[in-house]
């Protein structure tokens, strides 16, 4: 572990140490898998509570809290974002569907998995962190949409829909991403918000610019500037344009 | 290898660094045989463009020998001599299709930034800020150029370096300035700037059929070379600009006027001039616009003013009236290279323009701070820089 996630990773054990002390018995459900987090709370995995489509989701979910900590419960919190790709629509809903491959361009996403009709998101946080959460496939019209709500175990209850039309002129398909989301509110969710420390519409952007990438390329583009490809911390955070050894 | 990096505001070192690899499929890397200082380099150098990091790898002129090919570039091989062209175009998204490459949607990873300061992305660029994507640009010995497939141009017969080595940008950008201006018999061109660009802006207007092209600088050395291509030179500190066309245009003024590069431009009036040149060094508005606004303000009525070459982001006093009130058609953009190079190669294998004319020095990579110098304080008669690594 090099000194710059050592110092992340006790950040963001303090953080965590905070929030769920905070938060008393709702951690029953928030287990945080950081290597310095399993060392003190000794349990491995983690259910973060977001639910989304896009992985971004589960971190925008979250993130929200930072720009709106006093947002009451029930009153949500609306994420939107759209890009036109150049290829058929039932190409393009088809690819998005077989959402195992997601990760391919949600590159917070580890894997995605489905059992009984429940799809099963595991995604990376810094510092090693994992978050975990189920959401529940509610609308399914093939080439026009999928919904999708997170299951009863969210730490902050969401739902989201995409929505596949024709773009005019054969311009392509255009991708709406619609997400609605109800923080938790409080320290708690503030304290998950900065770890995952992103800005969450420029995520949800981010996913959609490299899924428009793929689907047209093939690939998600890379700069030695930006070895990941397209990601708002890399904005922040710049390496030099110069190979990566 | 060796590459020459930006480390600051009027400071580049050639470093060692690591060799670029392969990342992606559409991937090549290209052994760099001939380099150039680009004028737009310097406005990196004079630290006018934002987000650029220390170490960066500059340059984006570039040609060289493929030395290494992704699985999904199927046209190149190695050894294959190729230029490469300044933007990255991923050639298959619908600006791409429309041959609009340098706004290509898909090649800079560093959208959203660019989205701040330009409202939407245009395509990345080697070596030009990670705003334009924070891609190592071509002055060092590798480089590595993603969709290779798409961009270079293999150069198959037995042309020098120097002949071909502008296809990569200063050629098809001079050329796509006259392009926009839409020559037609009898037009009189008006180019600002007497740099590598506009000197080939003003080949090109007189290779479309311009009657006659004016170009506008205040370096004797450099109207010298655009007169060899054909020019009628002004030395703005020498005449009034405005008086001149509106002799040589018998009150009309020209048909087009091309901006070559104006970003930093300079100007006769000093009063005017430090007014820009102040809100510019306290970063108020980005870039200087004499050249625009004095290639607005002589253009006839329902002439076409083009911009090419730089402008990064902000301008003050922008002449909206005489658009408007005038008719004038404003054209502008970063150029789409791989749209020109066929055609620019085939004129150049065929001799009606040997590109070679703008180069004054040619220096190994080693010295490309000295040259940078050189260059941007227009010493020894500078025009253009070839470097070999």
């Amino acid at each position: 572990m090099t000194g710059e996630h050592q110092r992340a990773s006790e950040r963001l054990s303090r953080a965590l140490s905070g929030a769920m002390e905070r938060m008393g018995p709702a951690l029953e459900r928030v287990r945080l898998a950081a290597p310095s987090a399993v060392r003190r709370f000794g349990r491995p995995a983690a259910v973060a509570g977001a639910a989304a489509a896009t992985g971004a989701g589960a971190y925008a979910a979250t993130r929200a809290c930072v720009r709106r900590p006093g947002v009451a419960p029930g009153e949500g919190v609306d994420l939107h974002a759209a890009v036109t790709v150049k290829c058929p629509r039932d190409q393009v809903y088809r690819f998005w569907h077989r959402f195992e491959r997601l990760p391919s361009f949600m590159t917070h996403v580890a894997s995605v998995t489905t059992i009984d009709g429940i799809t099963h998101w595991t995604a990376r946080g810094p510092a090693g962190m994992t978050v975990e959460w189920d959401a529940k496939i509610v609308e399914d019209l093939r080439d026009e949409l999928i919904s999708w709500r997170s299951t009863s175990t969210a730490l902050a209850p969401n739902s989201g829909t995409v929505r596949f039309c024709e773009a005019p002129g054969g311009r392509g398909t255009e991708v709406r991403v619609h997400l609605r989301y109800d923080p938790p509110g409080g320290r708690a969710g503030l304290a998950v918000a900065r770890l995952l420390g992103e800005h969450p519409e420029q995520q949800v952007r981010d996913d959609l610019r490299r899924f428009k990438q793929v689907m047209e390329t093939g690939e998600v583009v890379r700069s030695e500037g930006s070895p990941e490809g397209t990601r708002a911390l890399r904005q922040l955070k710049r390496r030099p344009a110069r190979p990566v050894r | 290898m060796k590459a020459n990096c930006w480390m600051g505001r009027g400071d580049v070192e050639v470093r060692d660094v690591p060799d670029p690899r392969i990342l992606n499929g559409h991937d090549a890397v290209v052994r760099v045989t001939s380099t150039a200082i680009c004028g737009s380099d310097l406005h990196l150098y004079d630290g006018f463009v934002p987000t650029m990091k220390k170490g960066d790898i500059l340059g984006h002129e570039f040609m060289g020998e493929v030395v290494e090919v992704g699985p999904d570039v199927r046209n190149l091989h190695v050894g294959d001599r190729v230029v490469v062209p300044f933007p990255i175009a991923c050639g298959r998204c619908a600006a791409c299709e429309l041959g609009l490459y340098s706004v290509c949607e898909n090649t800079n990873p560093n959208a959203g930034l660019a989205e701040k300061f330009l409202g939407h992305s245009p395509a990345g660029i080697f070596g030009y800020s990670h705003m334009l994507g924070g891609y190592p640009g071509g002055q060092a010995e590798y480089a590595r150029v993603p969709f290779a497939d798409v961009g270079p141009i293999k150069i198959e017969d037995g042309l020098a370096d120097e002949q071909v080595l502008f296809l990569s940008d200063i050629l098809p950008t001079g050329w796509m300035g006259a392009e926009m201006c839409e020559i037609k018999p009898g037009d009189v061109i008006a180019v600002w700037g007497a740099g590598p660009v506009g000197q080939f802006a003003v080949a090109g207007a007189y290779l479309m059929g311009a009657d006659q092209v004016v170009c506008i600088d205040r370096f004797a050395y450099r109207l010298r070379i655009a007169e060899r291509a054909g020019a009628t030179a002004l030395d703005y500190e020498e005449v009034d600009v405005r008086e001149a066309l509106l002799d040589l245009t018998a009150g009309r003024g020209p048909d087009a006027c091309i901006d070559a590069v104006g970003m930093e431009a300079h100007y006769a009036n000093p009063a005017l001039y430090a007014y820009d040149r102040t809100k510019q060094a306290t970063r108020l508005e980005t870039d200087r616009p004499y050249a625009l606004r004095e290639a607005i303000m002589n253009c006839r009525n329902g002439g076409i003013v083009a911009v090419i070459g730089v402008y990064a982001g902000f301008l003050d006093k922008f002449p909206m009236g005489a658009v408007m009130n005038r008719s004038l058609t404003l054209k502008a953009g970063q150029c789409h290279v791989q749209r020109h190079l066929k055609p620019l190669l085939a004129k150049i294998r065929e001799g009606d323009i040997d590109p070679s004319f703008v180069i004054t020095h040619r220096l190994p990579l080693d010295e490309a701070p000295r040259g940078y110098q050189m260059f941007r304080d227009k010493q020894d008669e500078c025009n253009k820089v070839v470097l070999t690594p």
